[in-house]
């Protein structure tokens, strides 16, 4: 039984590969490698090693192991262990020892590759990137792009022809879904194309629907469950999280074609880009969707850590089609990445600021023109009172700008680096931990750079505490020596927030100012100080009366911005040491290590020491994957399979392309001659023939390639969960297409969110919010949004590359029953009613037409028109979605509209 | 095998499956619409894959147990109150803890010293076993003969969300499948027009860990557990719009499906003929989903037997659904009770206000759904569970060094008490011990994977087969451990 699809994938290899078995070539990577996988590297590889033999890396292979010799001797099958004890008639000597023995013919496979030296040739996902030219130019006349040539070559080996083309309906719609995730809309592409729609301007066509801003949408969506975006921040609690910018900021880098290299760059590290605009920050929130534990009790370092860990695997996995979580806590089992590997990796990203606080900070707070305009006007004020002081004059009104304005008061909320301070959004801060008994252990820091320390004469606090064991310490630029001041926090009488001042001596010069927290007795409830505010007092300078006040508005409007999380690397100061952890957990550090790429990847030994450099080398000449595992997400994203069916493992136990040359091609055009325009690689795949033949399934063909890996027809494929609603919403004319913004809360039904200790409720929007599309859903982790997790949307608590599309009888349900669904009806209900005027088959077949776009055939309009007579004998009385006190009238139509949405044909993407 | 093969396979397989199925399509709608039921296997098998990609085979031995009714009080309650006596720990009240117990230790909320915490419970022996169980528990006790008590579970998590997903899917994060879909993965379902995995929430509250207890991970959606609500449509949607009648809806879904016969003709695509069966399907759901869920028609002493009453939502409403669900052939029945986390910080949650509230709750129905499952003869093939997702320590929690308001007692890895019944477990039997004050396991200690591992064991599962591929590893419920617990088993 577990032979089965292995011989399966070797006979298919085969026909795809053509490879041979001739004594003059054997490819260790197409033939080899894959057996040692099935047979050998459960117990000779990453995980175990048994005998001290492993497979994984060729050093290992021929190094001598336990036995005191090599198992392969290059040229020596004879002499090669490794072959008599796949031989050897003794049970408890002949390999392998756990599961079924290798084949005559396999075995004299290997014998023949030992003597022709053993040779570990790469994986072909790892060699270096070369433009392999099109095939030829004698192409029969369908063929339309270099895309049908490299088709055409594999489907005449099978003696297969592509299907005619497709109607022009089914072409536009099927365009439309692949370029804008919606159904086409007919009046505005007349009105773009200024002719009439036909099969000579299909290529204007394209065009239009890549430049529509609906572009981007669809594309976001795919994007976002790579980067499994969330409105919630995960785990117990699951809180919302306003990361709703990001979102935004990848729609509108599709929308402007931002060449992928930029668009890769800008989310792994805006942040450390040359003075960073405020987009390149929010690109950083690409790994602050990572969850955040909010639980009471929890550990906020090992959460911190799974953050850390999830964006190496999620990098790993988007970009390089790498599945490394398993090398967390051993070798790779298939895959030449050693344990090390993944700490030197995960210290690239090991460096940031965020840390598993309830508040997300570090983040960007941006706000409305009204908000801002307000802001200027206090700015003024303040500066109006406090003339000596040297603001900025910046009309934006940034985190600096603010912090000017609001000196010499400090606020957690201001700190340019932290350390286990839990910083809160109103700005306040203190040293408690949810775990309390790690309070002690922990070293809290707070960090304000650039602060002029001339004529100050005290530090004024602001807290609140229960009990004298906490301390605070300032240390100047570093944490050597003594402290320059020292605070003892003492109860205030009054039992409420207080303030205390500490007179400091001599100190002059601009430094960056750390607040060291000391907990002197290790107690949870009288070492910990709560603080609001620190506030320098300088010499002869007082505030001016109703700066205090004017700055305290400013504040508030400040805050109530829109708070978007992002990455920002760590001070030097405070920069970790990142360590391995022995087996994967956290709690037991090893050696130390550095950021640095695995070696298999990096075959050049370039040094690439952060993470921008990082970013840059993802998607720089050395790298070869990069292009191969995003040309083959956008190609399965039009055609529903990848090139290589396994888009989020290009490893050796991934699926082989089953076009390797069209993926060469593609990848290298891609990342060369198309200067990484994922327009461009779109329009070219929709441009190909094979894209624009009819999707019907020939039983013939289907005998001969079941799977249509060669692509002698369309695909159908099911239309996605957003797909499916926006589609509802599009073709009734209720859609919102407004683009952007904060996540809606659509209708649900009632009780579905149930959360513990979380006032959190679904609050139904304003109406026109009730249409937006299904990508702005509030998407809630723990409680996704029940018709679209019905329609196989993931939960987005991991990178997702590929959806499992299901066919379930609550999918039906949903589109049957489901109130958006009921709602789209009724108004496509009421068109058709305006159409009919006194002749009922003109006004369905309109209806039918404006879900479909194709005239329904006679047969059709019997079912349907039978169906009215039968509702309206029924005497269906449907209530009004729309207007609830409104007559029934409606119901046959709005009966017929609701079959007309559940069509197969309307489902799919034909 | 990757996910690749796994994919090649699955479509041999459904080839079979689907050629079937083309030969029996002529007037399908319609003659399903009839309610004949040629076309019902099949359905069966799209939504919960009995035989589809050969998982029958995925049986490794003769099954025990043909479904899973679990219990669980999510919040975890205090097996110091209910079935771990331990008359030491009455002589330690009130007194501090000793630090040897507390070195190196990692709690929730406990720091500095608290103090030793007697039972809050008075123990006696019951039934021929002799099974200890608290005076809080005076239904329950009467049924202890049927039951297996494991003394000595310890789990890896101390927070809920981490526990219950360690718990339900072998791994403390969030993502991977829970047990539920494993065993309708493996086993599919025997009853075509229910789902094969349903949970029931009461207490108001779904657990800490939310859905993704149920959730199907990246097995294939149809496998996530379907929720069935007392309030509201007991399955979402299901309920046709108000005005619309069950004929209209079976006109509409007839017509449906006829035009997608005609779309079949002219696209051959086989998926096409599985959303005609899925229709008819979900047409079957709409009737059998609210029949199983009515529990009105049951007989009075049934009500009394459980205390239930028709129209609220409650555990005991819930616990005889189970048992009628149990009945319809559903294969993983997943109950939660809410409310259980017993830390004395507040009234509702301390061990002598709430905890008292919670036991009255599930005592009766707990007790009657073993009775009523045993007088129907469905106990010997029914596995019943019954846990938290971790125990309670001997110490009384002292939140932030300070005493709490109320009593009540932290969360604890190492030590709780789980019992079983039913679907080849011994009955009768208590398997494990603690120390003499409750606090760690010294004999026949389970974790959480032993008891997932043996769980599937009673379902005729192998825990080390049972896998499924993804992101370049196969992926299995008890992750890379697992023992079975022979000792329980009959």
């Amino acid at each position: 039984m577990r032979l089965l699809p292995f011989y399966w994938l070797a006979l298919i290899s085969l026909l795809l590969h053509g490879a041979c078995h001739n004594d003059a070539e054997i490819s260790y990577s197409a033939e080899i490698k894959p057996l040692l996988n099935q047979k050998c590297l459960r117990c000779h590889g990453g995980i175990r090693a048994l005998g001290d033999f492993s497979l994984l890396f060729p050093e290992d292979a021929l190094a001598i192991n336990e036995s005191g010799k090599p198992a392969i001797v290059p040229g020596k099958p004879g002499a090669s262990e490794m072959i008599a004890r796949l031989r050897n008639p003794d049970p408890e000597l002949v390999m392998p020892q756990e599961g079924d023995l290798l084949t005559e013919a396999e075995i004299s496979l290997l014998e023949k590759w030992i003597r022709k030296g053993a040779k570990f040739d790469e994986h072909w996902a790892y060699r270096p990137l070369v433009n392999p030219g099109v095939p030829r130019n004698d192409s029969p006349e369908w063929v339309n792009n270099p895309i049908d040539a490299f088709i055409l070559e594999k489907m005449e080996q099978k003696n297969l022809k592509p299907n005619e083309t497709a109607d022009l309906h089914t072409l536009v719609r099927r365009l439309s879904f692949d370029l804008t995730g919606l159904p086409p809309q007919l009046d505005s592409l007349r009105m773009g194309l200024g002719e009439t729609i036909d099969r000579q301007n299909l290529s204007k066509i394209i065009d239009l629907l890549l430049a529509s801003p609906h572009y981007g949408e669809h594309m976001a969506a795919l994007w976002l469950d790579l980067a499994r975006y969330a409105d919630s921040n995960g785990y117990e609690k699951d809180m919302g999280r306003s990361i709703w910018r990001f979102r935004d900021w990848v729609i509108n880098a599709f929308n402007q074609d931002m060449p992928f290299d930029q668009f890769t760059i800008e989310q792994l590290a805006g942040d450390l880009l040359p003075n960073p605009t405020k987009e390149q920050l929010i690109a950083t929130a690409f790994h602050r969707n990572t969850m955040t534990n909010t639980e009471g009790g929890t550990e906020d370092e090992e959460f911190r850590t799974l953050s850390v860990i999830d964006r190496v695997n999620t990098t790993l996995e988007v970009w390089q089609g790498t599945t490394i979580a398993c090398v967390q806590c051993h070798a790779h089992p298939y895959d030449p990445f050693r344990h090390e590997d993944y700490y030197h990796l995960l210290a690239y990203f090991n460096n940031t600021q965020d840390a598993d606080i309830d508040s997300e900070y570090p983040y960007l707070l941006e706000h409305s023109d009204s908000a801002t305009a307000k802001m200027q006007e206090i700015a003024k004020q303040i500066k109006l009172l406090n003339p000596n002081d040297n603001l900025t004059s910046d009309s934006d009104l940034d985190k600096e700008a603010i912090r000017q304005l609001i000196f010499p008061r400090l606020f957690g909320d201001f700190a340019d680096d932290f350390q286990e301070v839990l910083i809160q959004n109103n700005g306040r801060f203190n040293n408690s931990a949810y775990n309390a008994n790690n309070q002690k252990h922990k070293k809290y820091y707070l960090v304000f750079s650039g602060i002029n320390l001339d004529n100050l004469t005290d530090i004024r606090y602001n807290y609140f505490c229960r009990g004298d064991d906490a301390r605070i310490d300032i240390y100047l630029d570093n944490l050597d020596g003594k402290p320059v001041c020292q605070t003892q926090m003492l109860e205030p009488a009054s039992k409420d927030w207080d303030w205390n001042s500490t007179p400091v001596n001599n100190l002059s010069g601009t430094h960056d100012i750390i607040f060291h927290f000391v907990n002197t007795s290790g107690d949870f409830r009288t070492g910990v100080v709560d603080l609001a505010e620190i506030e320098l007092v300088y010499q002869n300078q007082p505030l001016a009366q109703g700066v205090r006040e004017a700055q305290d508005s400013l504040l508030q409007l400040y805050r109530q911005g829109t708070k978007t999380p992002l990455l920002k690397t760590r001070s030097e100061l405070l920069k970790r040491q990142t360590h391995v952890f022995e087996r994967g957990n956290y709690l037991v550090k090893g050696m130390e290590v550095d950021p640095a790429l695995p070696k298999i990847l990096n075959p050049n030994g370039l040094e690439v020491k952060d993470r921008l450099a990082f970013a840059k080398w993802l998607v720089s000449e050395h790298n070869s994957l990069t292009p191969r595992v995003i040309v083959n997400r956008i190609w399965a994203y039009v055609f529903g399979e990848g090139l290589v069916s396994t888009p989020e493992d290009f490893g050796t136990q991934g699926a082989n392309p089953t076009h390797p040359e069209l993926l060469e091609y593609l990848a290298y055009q891609f990342s060369h001659d198309w200067n990484w325009s994922t327009k461009r690689l779109m329009k070219e795949i929709v441009s190909s023939y094979i894209y624009q033949q009819s999707s019907r399934i020939d039983q013939e063909k289907m005998a001969i390639d079941p799977h249509n890996y060669l692509h002698s027809r369309a695909p159908r494929v099911r239309l996605s969960a957003e797909q499916i609603r926006d589609q509802a919403l599009a073709i009734s004319g209720l859609l919102n297409r407004s683009i952007g913004g904060e996540s809606v809360m659509p209708p649900q039904p009632e009780g579905v969110w149930q959360v513990v200790y979380s006032s959190a409720r679904w609050k139904a929007n304003h109406l026109e919010d009730n249409y937006r599309r299904g990508l702005y859903t509030y998407w809630k982790r723990t409680t996704p949004y029940p018709s679209m997790i019905a329609f196989d949307s993931p939960s987005r608590e991991f990178c997702v590359s590929k959806r499992i599309i299901t066919n379930t009888p609550l999918q039906a349900l949903v589109t049957l029953n489901d109130t958006v669904y009921l709602e789209a009806a009724e108004v496509l209900g009421e068109y058709m009613k305006e159409e009919s005027g006194k002749d009922l088959a003109s006004g369905i077949s309109k209806g039918y037409q404006r879900a479909l776009l194709d005239r329904p055939d006679t047969e059709t309009m019997d079912i349907l028109i039978k169906l009215y007579h039968q509702a309206e004998e029924a005497k269906a009385t449907l209530i009004s979605y729309q207007e609830p006190d409104r007559p029934a009238r409606l119901a046959p139509f709005t009966v017929v509209a609701n079959a007309i949405m559940n069509l197969d044909a309307f489902l799919t993407k034909s | 095998m990757h996910m690749y093969q796994e994919y090649i396979e699955k479509e041999i397989q459904l080839k079979t499956r689907r050629h079937f199925l083309r030969n029996c399509t002529t007037g399908l709608g319609a003659v399903a619409l009839a309610g004949l039921g040629c076309q019902s296997k099949t359905t069966a098998n799209i939504f919960a894959p009995t035989e589809m990609g050969g998982r029958a085979t995925l049986s490794h031995y003769m099954a025990r147990a043909k479904r899973v009714i679990y219990l669980h009080m999510a919040g975890s309650p205090s097996q110091l109150e209910l079935f771990d006596y331990k008359p030491t720990l009455n002589q330690l009240h009130d007194k501090e803890c000793p630090q040897s117990l507390l070195e190196g230790k990692k709690f929730a909320f406990i720091s500095g010293t608290p103090k030793m915490l007697g039972h809050q419970a008075q123990f006696k022996q019951h039934g021929q076993s002799g099974a200890w169980v608290s005076d809080h528990l005076p239904h329950f006790s009467k049924v202890v003969d049927d039951v297996c008590f494991l003394k000595a579970m310890h789990t890896d998590e101390f927070n809920h969300a981490p526990a219950q997903l360690f718990l339900y899917t072998g791994s403390p994060r969030l993502g991977r499948p829970s047990i539920g879909s494993w065993v309708t993965y493996g086993l599919g379902t025997e009853n075509e027009d229910l789902p094969g995995f349903v949970v029931l929430v009461s207490g108001g509250m779904t657990p800490s860990a939310g859905k993704s207890v149920w959730g199907s991970g990246f097995l294939p959606s149809v496998y996530q557990g379907v929720q069935c609500r007392s309030h509201g449509d007991p399955v979402l949607y299901i309920n046709n719009p108000d005005g619309m009648d069950r004929r209209l809806r079976g006109q509409t879904i007839e017509a449906i499906n006829q035009i997608n016969q005609k779309e079949y003709e002219t696209f051959g695509d086989d998926e096409t003929l599985t959303r005609i069966a899925q229709y008819e399907m979900a047409y079957r759901m709409q009737v059998s989903v609210p029949d199983v869920m009515d529990i009105s028609k049951e007989p009075p002493y049934i009500h009394d037997m459980y205390g239930t009453e028709p129209g609220k939502s409650s555990f005991a409403n819930n616990c005889l659904l189970a048992r009628r669900m149990a009945e319809k052939g559903v294969r993983f029945i997943q109950l939660f009770h809410w409310g259980w986390d017993s830390h004395g910080a507040g009234k509702s949650e301390a061990l002598n206000h709430g905890f008292l509230d919670r036991c009255r709750e599930v005592d009766q129905p707990m007790s009657a759904l073993i009775r009523d499952l045993k007088q129907r003869g469905l106990l010997e093939e029914t596995l019943v569970v019954w846990s938290g997702e971790f125990g309670r320590t001997p110490m009384m929690e002292n939140r932030g060094g300070v005493a709490n308001p109320f009593v009540g007692r932290d969360h604890h890895t190492d030590a709780f008490t789980v019992w079983l019944a039913g679907g080849g477990i011994k009955g009768g039997l208590s398997y494990g011990e603690t120390d003499e004050i409750g606090y760690y396991g010294v004999k026949d200690q389970v974790h959480i994977h032993d008891l997932q591992a043996t769980m599937l064991h009673t379902m005729g599962l192998n825990h080390e087969k049972l896998t499924f591929p993804f992101q370049g590893r196969d992926f299995r419920l008890t992750d890379v451990a697992g023992k079975i617990v022979q000792e329980i088993l009959v």
